[in-house]
Parts: C-alpha cells; sequence; structure tokens
C-alpha cells in the first residue's frame, strides 16, 4: 500500500493479467475444476457435486453473516461458539419432556429458539463492540470463549444423540435432489448480494466500512447498522449450527463449528472482500469457499493425506490474498 | 498521559493480588507450594506464548499461529529428544523460528494483512505437525534428560518457570531500553510517521513475527517435555487466549501502548481463574463443571474490556 500508484497501462496484454488477478479465485476454480475433469477419476458425476456442495453449505452459510461484517470493517470471532450453542439448544428442546408430548410443535419452536438465541448474542457482539467502543476482535472474542462454554455447560458436555427426521430436513432433507442446506446457502447468498446492492441497509454497511467517520457525520446510524450486521452473523451461525446437528444426528457443544470462525474468515478472504471494509463480495466468498473446499476434495482424492493439504490451503490462502491485494493496487 | 497508562497497569495487578489474597483466605494450601507451583509450572507455556503476541500486538499486528506452532515445535522437539535435551530443544526453537520467519516474510515482505498472513502461517505448522507425526502424538524419550526441560526443578523453582522468567526479563529489557523494542511502539503507534521518521520499519516487524515463533517454540519444547508427547493436535485456541490475556494486561490491539509486566499478569490472572475455579469444586458446595471456567474467563475478559474503555476515552482526550 505504500508502494507508488503504477501509471495505467496503454496495452491490452497487462489487463488480461490485471484481470486474472482480480478474479483469483474463480480463475482458481475453473483450473481446479478443468484439472479434476482430467485426472480425478469419477469426478463428473452428481454425487460428486452433492458431496462437496453439502460440505461447504455451513462454512458459505457462516460467510454470507461474515461478509456482511467484514464490510463494515469489522470482524467476527464468536461463530463457531453460536453455532455450538443453537446445535445444543435445538435437541434439548425436542428432546425434553416438552418435546416428546408435542413433537411437531417442540420442533418448531426448537428451530427458532436455536437460532433467535444465537442472533441475539450477535445482537449482544454489536451492542458491546458499539457501545463501549472495543475493536470487534476483542469484543467477539469474548463470546468465542464464553459462547463455546456456554454451550458446554447446558448439555453438561455430554453428546446428544437422536433420531428426528422432521428436524433433521434441514441437513439431510432433499428438494427435487438438491440438498436442503445448499438451496439454503443459496437462498442466503442471493439475499445478502441484493441487500447489498439494492437496499439503503446494504449501502449503509459499505460505507460504514468505507469511513466510519465519513458516514456517521453524513447521518448513517452508524451503531445501530453495525449491531444488525453481528446479529445477521448470529442468525447466520445459528442457521448452520442446526445443519450440522442435524447432518451429525447427534449434538457435541466441545466440537460443533469448531474453528469454524478462521474457515469462515479464510473464504470471505480468498472471495475478495478487503478486510479494510467499504466492500463487500458475497458471491465471492460462495467461490472462495468452494475454491478451499474443491482443492481439499482434489488433494484428498488424489491421495495427498488431511495434514498436507492443510498445508497447501494455508499457502492458497496467502497466495489467493497477495494476488487480490495486488491486483488492486496495479 | 503517564499516569493514565500507569492507571491501567495498577488495576490489573490489583485484580490479580485481589485474586490471589482471595484464594488465600477461602482455600487451605491455596498458596502452598505444590499449588503455586504446579500453576507456574503449566502456565509458563501461555506466558511465553503471549509474550511473544504481546510485541506482535503492540506493533498492531496479531499472530494466530502461535498454538499451531507451539504444536508443531512440540513434536519436532520429541522427534529429536532421543538425541538428548539440547538437540531437542533446539529443533523446537528452529521449528518456531521457521514458521515465525515465513509469518515475517508474510507479512513485512508480501505486505498481507497479519490476520490473514498468520491465519496461514497456523494452517502451514499444524499440517507440517501433523505431516511429521504422522497424526500421531509422539511420546518422548526418558533416556535422555530432555523431559527435565518441562518436569524438573532448578533451586526448588520447576524448570518451565525459569524459562518463561528469563523471556520476561529480556523481553522487557529488549521493550524498553533498545531501539527495537521503541520502534515496535512506535510502529504501532503511527506506522506512516514513524515510516516518514527514517525508521525501519519492515525490518521491525520482521523480526517481531519471528520473535513470536521462537516464544512459541519454547513453549512446544514445554508441551513436548512437560507432558512427555509431541503433540501435533494441541494448540487449538492458544492464539486466541494468549491475545486475551495480552488484552487483559492493557495492550492497546491497535497498537502503540503496551507493557510485558503487565501481560505476565494478565496470563497469571487468566490461569489463576481456572485454579481458583478447582479449588470451589474441591470445598464441595457447589460442584462447577470445568466448562465453567470458560464462561467466568469471557465474562473476567468482558469485564477488563469494559474497564478498559474508559480509560482508552482519557486517553484519547489527553
Amino acid at each position: 500500500m505504500a508502494d507508488a500508484p503504477t501509471l495505467p497501462s496503454p496495452r491490452h496484454a497487462p489487463d488480461v493479467a490485471a484481470f486474472f488477478r482480480r478474479y483469483a479465485a474463480l480463475t482458481g476454480l475453473i483450473v481446479l475444476l478443468a484439472f479434476n475433469m482430467a485426472v480425478t477419476p469419477h469426478f463428473l458425476s452428481l454425487q460428486t457435486l452433492n458431496v462437496n456442495l453439502t460440505q461447504v453449505a455451513t462454512i458459505v452459510i457462516v460467510s454470507v453473516g461474515m461478509t456482511l461484517v467484514i464490510a463494515t470493517g469489522g470482524i467476527d470471532l464468536s461463530v463457531g461458539s453460536l453455532m455450538a450453542i443453537s446445535g445444543a439448544l435445538a435437541p434439548l428442546i425436542f428432546l425434553s419432556p416438552f418435546g416428546q408430548s408435542w413433537p411437531l410443535l417442540a420442533d418448531a419452536v426448537a428451530f427458532v429458539v436455536a437460532i433467535a438465541a444465537a442472533g441475539l448474542l450477535g445482537l449482544f457482539n454489536g451492542w458491546f463492540i458499539t457501545r463501549f467502543g472495543v475493536q470487534p476482535i476483542v469484543g467477539t472474542l469474548v463470546m468465542f470463549i464464553a459462547g463455546r462454554g456456554v454451550g458446554q455447560v447446558l448439555t453438561n458436555g455430554n453428546l446428544q444423540v437422536f433420531h428426528n427426521p422432521t428436524f433433521q430436513f434441514i441437513g439431510l432433507g432433499r428438494v427435487f435432489g438438491v440438498p436442503v442446506q445448499v438451496i439454503v446457502m443459496l437462498a442466503l447468498v442471493a439475499l445478502a448480494a441484493w441487500t447489498l446492492r439494492r437496499t439503503l441497509f446494504g449501502r449503509y454497511i459499505l460505507a460504514i466500512g468505507g469511513n466510519e467517520r465519513a458516514a456517521r457525520l453524513a447521518g448513517v446510524p452508524a451503531a445501530r447498522v453495525k449491531r444488525r450486521v453481528y446479529a445477521i452473523s448470529g442468525l447466520c451461525a445459528g442457521i448452520a449450527g442446526l445443519v450440522v446437528v442435524s447432518i451429525n444426528s447427534s449434538s457435541d457443544a466441545n466440537l460443533v463449528g469448531l474453528g469454524m470462525e478462521l474457515d469462515a474468515i479464510a473464504a470471505v478472504a480468498v472471495g475478495g472482500t478487503p478486510f479494510t471494509g467499504g466492500r463487500a463480495n458475497v458471491v465471492g466468498s460462495l467461490i472462495g469457499a468452494l475454491l478451499i473446499q474443491l482443492l481439499r476434495y482434489t488433494l484428498l482424492a488424489n491421495g495427498v493425506p488431511d495434514a498436507a493439504a492443510l498445508v497447501v490451503k494455508g499457502a492458497i490462502i496467502a497466495g489467493a490474498v497477495w494476488t487480490q491485494s495486488r491486483g488492486r493496487t496495479a | 498521559m503517564r499516569r493514565v497508562i500507569f492507571g491501567s497497569e495498577a488495576r490489573v495487578l490489583i485484580a490479580l493480588i485481589a485474586l490471589v489474597a482471595f484464594g488465600a483466605l477461602r482455600y487451605d494450601n491455596f498458596l502452598g507450594a505444590f499449588n503455586v507451583l504446579s500453576v507456574l509450572r503449566y502456565n509458563s507455556m501461555f506466558a511465553l506464548i503471549s509474550l511473544g503476541q504481546a510485541f506482535v500486538i503492540m506493533n498492531a499486528g496479531i499472530d494466530l499461529s502461535v498454538g499451531a506452532t507451539a504444536a508443531c515445535a512440540s513434536v519436532v522437539a520429541a522427534l529429536l529428544s532421543p538425541y538428548g535435551l539440547l538437540p531437542g530443544l533446539a529443533g523446537g526453537v528452529g521449528a518456531g523460528l521457521a514458521v515465525g520467519l515465513v509469518n515475517a516474510f508474510m507479512v513485512a515482505r508480501m505486505n498481507i494483512l497479519p490476520f490473514i498472513a498468520t491465519l496461514a502461517g497456523m494452517l502451514m505448522a499444524s499440517g507440517s505437525g501433523l505431516l511429521l507425526a504422522h497424526n500421531q502424538s509422539v511420546s518422548v524419550s526418558y533416556d535422555t534428560d530432555f523431559t527435565s526441560l518441562g518436569q524438573g526443578d532448578l533451586f526448588g523453582f520447576p524448570v518451565p518457570a525459569w524459562i518463561g522468567a528469563a523471556a520476561y526479563v529480556y523481553g522487557s529489557v529488549v521493550l524498553n531500553f533498545t531501539g527495537f523494542g521503541r520502534h515496535v511502539l512506535a510502529i504501532g503507534g503511527n506506522e506512516e510517521a514513524t515510516r516518514l521518521m527514517g525508521l525501519p520499519v519492515d525490518r521491525v516487524k520482521f523480526w517481531a513475527y519471528v520473535q513470536s515463533g521462537v516464544c512459541a517454540g519454547l513453549a512446544g519444547v514445554i508441551l513436548a517435555a512437560q507432558f512427555g508427547a509431541g503433540q501435533p493436535a494441541e494448540g487449538v485456541g492458544w492464539e486466541l487466549f494468549s491475545i486475551a490475556a495480552v488484552v487483559v494486561g492493557g495492550t492497546l490491539l491497535t497498537g502503540g501502548i503496551g507493557s510485558v509486566g503487565t501481560t505476565l499478569v494478565g496470563v497469571l490472572l487468566l490461569g489463576l481463574i481456572f485454579n481458583v475455579l478447582n479449588f470451589e469444586n474441591g470445598l464441595g458446595w457447589i460442584s462447577l463443571s470445568a466448562y465453567w471456567q470458560s464462561v467466568v474467563r469471557g465474562v473476567f475478559l468482558m469485564v477488563v474490556v469494559m474497564a478498559g474503555s474508559g480509560a482508552r476515552k482519557a486517553l484519547r482526550a489527553v
């Protein structure tokens, strides 16, 4: 950023390079797809697609909220812990005596209460950050540390096993052969992209991320918008928590959402949303998450151990962010 | 301005003294040699990673890789422990140094945001540790005196606590009496101004991350020596613990202000909360599961941040 700005290049050739830098994640995704079609056996099957999409769905759902938070210039470390809370709450409700007596009602209550609780805790994050002028990393670190503890205390650290087809529809169901969580994921991405582009709230988010002081002086209700953004991030985490426990048919507050904050942040970063705020690319986050997932799949399908895949993932995240930051300054 | 900073330093120290006094009055043996020494022995690892983290944070950066680095270093140290104490120590510290160099290169040379760069460094360190250990913990050799680095005593004091104490003396001297230390704070305060003054910003940043890697490597050596195994899957969440300790110690995450001594106080405060909960359970009045400790730690961090926000406002007004 301290480099002297270079003059725009007069010829076409550098523009192609700039294009690839700008769309590094998309390019990477296409290259990986082509590589897999050529090398990985049975790659072009509906099953491969479904496996990859169901695995990536929770990360994308969380990334949607994370993108909005990062667009305001913030960050949300608490998403994994909020997933653990919502994942712990829902089975507690539908496995309770009340849930045994009125199964359908209990499923609905479990669904709403779990997601609402995560949303409220997200709102608390936003309140804490705006009220005390705390840095978002520290503000959400509180919930990161305390949140998982709350989930563990709620369940006493026990594994809750269940079989509840109605409730588990969100993780195991299919509509016209498409997994439900994939539909949820696409709907949330579309909703967030539309919000950012077409609504006042969306423009406020970008204005705050661009220059919070200026936005506030221009009459943007910065504190309120930020509180809502953290609440939305909490809601997304709540939904993702329910998806995870539904897939597993069990809820373990020690494990649900563990490390999710970093996965989601990585997806957003690879997707090209700058951490300085003011710009957001929700579709980019989707592409970023897909790229990281497909990379892992490619390495595993071709016999590379998971540990080595971690190293490659780290290199890819750093590389993608590096090329994109160069693309912006060039 | 000096007074305000002193105020926040005094406050964490008072909180620590209050917690110790509470424990000493309420529980027998709280200040007994066994408890004090085991708290010091165990928390020396966290003290080390928090020291490295404190320098990075004062520099307005962040190091997410410390936990994974410690895990990776513990594996390397365990693998080299059959050759003796020094090779094990050197191997662990070398692994930390390597991760630190990679982080430093990404942040200071490639200008990648610290959060992302060290996230990548964390994944790489964690993956390397798992690869070296073949996804299992690696037991340490008991034929050499390597384990004394974690389990031994020197002059009646645990060896890891000596290592931690030496590191903090070093850190304190470096921060207060060397150009590097003053430059770290200057860059954290205002990077652009520091650059315009002609100070070597990139070089200082570089060494701050290298130093954090070395500290995490040392913590990994102690981890392996203390628990008798190199543990590639350990260290999850350590980075956030160390950030919390640094923040509790009154170092501003925006950089520019901080102290080495209060970081140690922050580590001890967070560590003692767990200790007090254990004693409370021992009394038998209430039985709090271990899960409460993270809730208590989180709430504690929240209270500290709330109290600190008043001090920060006063600071801004000066």
